[in-house]
């Protein structure tokens, strides 16, 4: 009984879409701000079970560094900025050229700094989104958060938890140059917002 | 521990298992691991429980593991086919954790909270006694049940491994 089971292909590629755009101009950020070259991947939108969303960033248990903040406005949902914690210590490095002291925790500042570039990414994907759709979106304050994959990801699956045990996300993966900085950014809008991103685009909704 | 007689509980689900094995759910963050226990008759059931209530649920058919108040009942139900009885169950709680601190909390971000509230509330229904419990705080944990002994391991990132 989920709604969105029947999206109609040219509606999953408008989603695409908005992965597009909005982690375009996040990836251009993130690569200002390094003054290094990021590339993305074509976005993925996918209905998955709970369980999959999670193996989608290595498994419930994976230790992830995630940045979490909720968009509000017109089309609410949750965004999370996700970095494996190897490339979050090469990120670190690459931008206040923080030496990596210890692999497994992180200082007051690096933290800061972490929590920043999320904010700066999220803004720029929201703002791009706001623009195509002309739609109000707004980020809150963004929360930081180093732990297991499903205990993070859980938390943006409650509002498609009332409505079944899948949830919708778009799922955008960045690389720069071989392997050194590596990460996802989700996108999961309410369950309710799909329908005004559509007509907002002019697609009729599901 | 071999892993042959591993029972996996995923998010939103639930399972029982008898005299041997354990019963294992992985990255409880806000939700909550219930498990219940009858020591005379080794039957033990755990439930990843998602949300508090389902009055909430706006799905066609409701999925029971997934709610407070829907889980609970269940776990003792397919317990109780098993040859448990309600009145010598004991439970323990782990999870509930409120994973990200925001300024002006509303609730979704209490979640955590509150449904480890709504488990208790079911339990005292029940008269089912709490004997352990690990919640709140703000990490992912990953819990263990042995059904022969009935203790439930805890593991975070952040602290370690516990036993209750």
């Amino acid at each position: 009984m989920n709604p969105f089971v029947d999206l109609a292909d040219f509606q999953m590629d408008v989603l695409k879409e908005v992965g597009n755009i909005g982690a375009g101009h996040a990836a251009t950020a993130l690569s200002t701000l390094l003054a290094k070259p990021i590339d993305m991947l074509v976005p993925k939108v996918r209905m998955l079970p709970f369980e999959e969303i999670c193996e989608s960033v290595g498994g419930a248990e994976t230790v992830v560094l995630a940045i979490f903040l909720r968009v509000e406005g017109d089309a609410p949902g949750n965004m999370f900025f996700i970095i494996h914690l190897e490339s979050a210590k090469n990120m670190l490095q690459d931008l206040i050229g923080l030496e990596v002291q210890n692999e497994e925790t992180y200082s007051e500042l690096e933290l800061s700094a972490l929590n920043e570039i999320g904010n700066i990414l999220a803004g720029s994907y929201l703002s791009s989104l706001a623009d195509f759709t002309q739609l109000n979106m707004q980020p809150t304050v963004p929360s930081l958060a180093i732990d297991m994959a499903g205990a993070i990801l859980s938390y943006g699956l409650l509002q498609f938890g009332e409505m079944g045990d899948q949830a919708l996300l778009i799922d955008t993966k960045f690389l720069e140059g071989e392997n050194e900085v590596q990460g996802h950014f989700f996108l999961i809008p309410d369950p309710e917002s799909f329908g005004k991103i559509f007509s907002a685009l002019g697609v009729g909704a599901p | 521990m071999s892993l042959d007689n591993l029972i996996k509980v995923g998010m939103a689900d639930l399972n029982v298992a008898h005299h041997t094995g354990v019963l294992k759910t992985t990255g409880l963050g806000s939700c909550v691991g219930v498990t219940l226990f009858d020591s005379r008759t080794k039957v033990a059931g755990m439930a990843h429980v998602m949300l508090p209530s389902s009055d909430i649920a706006r799905e066609g058919t409701i999925n029971l593991a997934k709610y407070a108040d829907t889980a609970i009942p269940e776990l003792i139900a397919r317990m109780e086919k098993l040859g448990a009885t309600v009145n010598r169950m004991e439970a323990k709680l782990a999870g509930g954790a409120q994973m990200f601190a925001f300024a002006g909390n509303n609730d979704t971000m209490r979640i955590g909270p509150r449904n480890v509230e709504s488990c208790k509330e079911m339990l005292k229904k029940y008269g089912i006694p709490i004997k352990a419990e690990d919640t709140g705080a703000n990490f992912g944990r990953t819990i263990e049940f042995n059904c022969e002994s009935g203790v439930l391991v805890i593991r975070s990132v952040q602290q370690g491994v516990k036993e209750i």
